[in-house]
């Protein structure tokens, strides 16, 4: 029997693993697989609290971040590839147009 | 039954020509424009006849309401107004002086520019006045009161584009502004104590009240009522605006500053004769400015040498003389004398305003002389005018003044004192009149054919060559003026206070007294009279002598008065006293206290600190927006670590 | 029981490895495959909590679609390596340990605070039909409206990649 805060735990790491992830990475494309890591240690987290307190609807919000995770996916790397034809550059520091 | 004499509509026309003109009259022509003005003024004109005919007829006093204005709690004012003997008096002087300058400046100010905003201006300041003359409760005349100097404003400064005119025009408001702070605090110790304006219900009320000898209420409400008075009317100390007033166009100076506005005050005091005799100080105090300043400005009026400025005093001496009629008690001496003198000071300022016009604006009389022959339709209806104010009988200002000077003898109010004074200034009207007369139209002529410049109060020159008479539209209403200004007077001090009696009941038993020594006062009124004819007579002589016979005396005598003769002619310093303690305190108090002070230091560094604060917190904001995505994400990531630490710590609480 | 334990402790070091790895490698392709790795070994961690059809879906959808969708554009980018710059070194220093203190603080808290019960394995059964069941009923309109934002993300998808930059391409090269 695995206690409930063990899934937690691993979730918790996941995510921070992401933050870290988000922050430090230059590639755009990586700091995108690092938000997906974020949406999946939060997954783990509904469907563990599903199971504690045996209720489906955990899951059905999984199903939910997961459409949305999808959804994000194809328009950020859509939006990258516009970038990527403008700017020549997957580097983040470089599209810095907007700075006052 | 009382029949509706639609009263309002009096005011009302004029108020009807002034919108019509204002509004429209940048597209009349000339002839609209005055036939606009001329037709609503004599209509108001020709009711005010309609309704002297029917005067007998009436029970007085004739009140109409019009409509009602305020009522607060039990206080009450309406437009309503009053006709009685007085204010009947006041409505055909008004009305009748009103339009026959109204005729006379359609000649004045035919060549100057902005001439349908003079005839708007002058409409409503006849609708103003007419307020004021016909209201039946305080409140109203105080419309009018401040109507009429607005009106005077907007016509002192009608050349606007000139710096001393519009300077005047201020002068005027603010000087009239502090006799109206007097009037207003008059009339909220009226509201207080008596619960009403109403002219009906404030009179019962003092009717009630005794004598009070010493300060008390009544006393101070005809002080302050005498306060605004004084502004109005141009008395000490307030008289200083009347003199700079002669900036505006002549017709203006002899309408308001002659016959009706300067009138106001007096007209004031007259109606609230209830009020003042019951307060011997506030009458003691109203002869004494009045005597005083007829003494003051006749003393200036000697050394002008500006015939304007010259008239100008002249006003104001004679004001002083209804003001001693009034403080005597005589109060329809004092209207008596209002309406001899609209009539020939009316006529002075239009005559001189035609002298001028004809020597193409010149006002100096040094530069003029010999125009007897030139100009004589003026001439002779001068000489009416000047014989008049002079005080020689059979004219009408011999009447009234005469009468003025035997009350102030013999009235319980009065005194040998106030008696003695208004002789010495009769003579010295009398004297600087003639001196006028001398210089403007006998001797040779000293001035120059053409005078190219523009002068104060003079319309603009224009080349018909020469000096030539007025045109007949200006030479009318002078004709009709001589003829008032001769048998004005022939209706008889006894009679005329007859007519005014049902205005000025009294009771008070002090004028009662007065009655039972008729039959010594036969004997010293011609003793009285006589001496004041003599008076006249001389100064007719000193001024022949000094600017006929021997025109190189005056010069002399001002060299040996030295000093005295140069604060006469610098008018006493007053105005210059009155800068340097009033005016130049006031704007630098102003200056620094409320401009520097509060405007700008307090409201404006309000905003500039504001919107300085707002750049300042913008400034260190602004690094959030760097356009670097990375910085974004260290944003997002520890806004997102508060909450989340947050929401751990409510958790675990 | 010791099982599950050993099922879940395996996985679990196999995901968390993987993340790291992510966090490590330095070209995308590397991140790429270890972001696969992790929703693998989630998908096993979601069958040992009962949730098949999730973790069926999991490995269908993110791991199948999703993934293949970011290889498919590393590939087409064909991105290389990042560039070490120096901006990273004042991350590496403060945020690599600051996020390992914060980690292990929110795992203490969990472990002895959190006062949770354990799971058993399969503790709750999420057959396909209850939870279509339960889309279809309870949630019809979070359903409806998800539905409508995959349109919306497609057409955007299409729109925002669309070669209408290209005109300028042409003209350079042409």
């Amino acid at each position: 029997m695995v206690p409930l805060s063990y899934y937690l735990v691993l979730g918790g790491i996941l995510f921070a693993c992401g933050v870290t992830g988000f922050l430090i990475k230059r590639n755009i494309i990586t700091i995108f697989m690092s938000i997906e890591l974020m949406l999946n240690g939060v997954n783990l987290s509904f469907v563990a609290f599903a199971a504690q307190w045996q209720a489906l609807s955990g899951q059905v919000f999984v199903f939910f971040v997961m459409v949305v995770a999808a959804a994000e996916a194809a328009v950020g790397l859509a939006i990258i590839i516009a970038v990527y034809r403008t700017r020549e550059t997957l580097n983040v520091d470089q599209v810095n147009l907007l700075k006052l | 039954m009382t029949p509706n004499l639609h009263l309002w509509l009096i005011p009302l026309l004029p108020l009807a020509g002034a919108a019509i003109n204002g509004l429209l009259g940048k597209r009349f022509s000339r002839p609209v424009a005055s036939a606009v003005a001329l037709a609503f003024c004599g209509a108001a004109f020709a009711m005010a006849l309609w309704i002297a005919a029917q005067f007998s007829a009436l029970r007085l006093p004739h009140m109409e309401t019009v409509a009602t204005w305020i009522r607060a709690g039990s206080f009450q004012a309406d437009f309503a107004f009053y006709l009685d003997p007085l204010s009947l008096v006041m409505l055909l002087v008004v009305t009748g002086v009103g339009f026959l300058i109204h005729i006379y400046s359609v000649g004045y100010m035919w060549e100057e520019g902005g001439y349908y905003r003079f005839f708007a201006y002058l409409n409503l300041f006849m609708f103003f006045m007419l307020t004021l003359v016909l209201a039946s409760n305080y409140l109203l005349m105080f419309i009018g009161w401040e109507g009429v100097g607005l009106a005077s404003y907007l016509l002192i400064g009608f050349w606007f584009t000139k710096d001393s005119a519009a300077a005047a025009g201020k002068k005027a408001f603010i000087v009239n502004r502090i006799g109206d702070f007097g009037f207003l605090i008059a009339l909220f110790l009226m509201i207080q104590h008596f619960g009403s304006l109403n002219f009906v219900q404030v009179f019962q009320s003092v009717s009630s009240l005794g004598v009070e000898y010493g300060t008390g209420l009544l006393t101070s409400i005809g002080l302050l009522l005498m306060v605004g008075a004084a502004g109005k009317s141009a008395q000490l100390p307030l008289y200083v605006w009347l003199p700079d007033a002669m900036e505006g166009p002549t017709p203006v100076s002899a309408l308001i500053h002659a016959a009706t506005m300067v009138t106001a005050g007096v007209y004031m005091v007259a109606r609230s004769h209830v009020i003042f005799e019951r307060a011997p100080v506030a009458m003691m105090v109203v002869a004494s400015v009045g005597t005083l300043t007829a003494l003051f400005a006749a003393t200036i009026g000697v050394c002008q040498t500006d015939i304007k400025k010259v008239l100008a005093y002249s006003t104001i001496s004679q004001l002083g003389y209804m003001f001693m009629a009034c403080g005597v008690g005589a109060f329809s001496m004092g209207i008596f004398h209002l309406m001899t003198h609209a009539f020939f000071k009316g006529l002075l300022f239009l005559a001189a305003g035609s002298v001028i016009h004809a020597i193409g604006g010149e006002q100096d009389m040094r530069r003029m002389g010999g125009l007897r022959t030139k100009i004589p339709v003026t001439f002779w209806t001068m000489t009416a005018a000047t014989l008049a104010i002079a005080g020689f009988p059979p004219f009408a200002g011999f009447f009234s003044k005469d009468a003025i000077l035997f009350q102030a003898f013999t009235s319980p109010y009065g005194s040998w004192v106030y008696w003695a004074i208004g002789v010495f200034t009769a003579f010295l009207t009398s004297f600087y009149m003639f001196r006028l007369w001398f210089l403007t139209f006998f001797g040779e002529y000293r001035g120059e054919e053409h005078s190219d410049h523009s002068r104060a109060g003079a319309p603009a020159p224009h080349g018909h060559g020469g000096i030539h008479e007025s045109p007949k539209v200006m030479l009318v209403p002078l004709v009709i003026l001589a003829v008032l200004s001769v048998c004005g007077g022939w209706i008889g001090s006894d009679r005329f206070e007859r007519f005014l009696a049902p205005a000025f009941y009294s009771g008070s038993a002090a004028m009662e007294t007065a009655a039972p020594a008729h039959a010594e006062q036969a004997a010293s009124e011609g003793l009285l009279t006589s001496i004041s004819i003599v008076a006249a007579f001389a100064g007719l002589g000193l001024a022949w002598l000094l600017y006929h016979r021997r025109p190189q005396l005056p010069q002399e005598i001002a060299q040996a008065l030295g000093g005295f003769y140069q604060a006469v002619l610098h008018k006493y310093y007053v105005d210059e006293l009155y800068a340097v303690l009033f005016v130049k305190p006031l704007i630098d108090g102003s200056t620094s206290l409320l401009w520097h002070g509060i405007d700008r230091d307090v409201i404006d560094a309000t905003l500039d600190n504001s919107a300085e604060g707002a750049r300042t917190v913008s400034d260190a904001a602004r690094h959030m927006q760097s356009g670097n995505i990375r910085s974004y994400a260290g944003w997002v990531a520890a806004g997102a670590a508060v909450v989340i630490g947050y929401m751990v710590w409510m958790g675990t609480r | 029981m010791m099982l599950h334990l050993v099922i879940f402790s395996v996985f679990g070091i196999i995901c968390v490895a993987a993340a790291v790895n992510l966090l490590v490698q330095r070209h995308p392709i590397n991140s790429a495959l270890s972001l696969v790795v992790v929703m693998g070994s989630l998908a096993v961690e979601f069958l040992l909590l009962g949730a098949e059809f999730v973790a069926a879906v999991q490995v269908i959808v993110y791991a199948g679609a999703v993934m293949v969708l970011f290889v498919f554009v590393i590939m087409l980018l064909n991105a290389g390596e990042e560039e070490r710059t120096s901006a990273s070194r004042v991350a590496l220093l403060f945020g690599i340990p600051g996020m390992l203190v914060g980690s292990l603080l929110m795992a203490w808290v969990l472990l002895e605070r959190s006062g949770t019960r354990a799971v058993a394995v399969g503790a709750l059964p999420g057959p396909p039909k209850t939870i279509g069941w339960l889309l279809f009923h309870d949630y019809l309109l979070p359903f409806e409206i998800t539905s409508v934002l995959i349109l919306i993300a497609i057409m955007g998808a299409v729109v925002l990649a669309s070669r209408q930059a290209s005109a300028r391409q042409t003209r350079r090269e042409g």
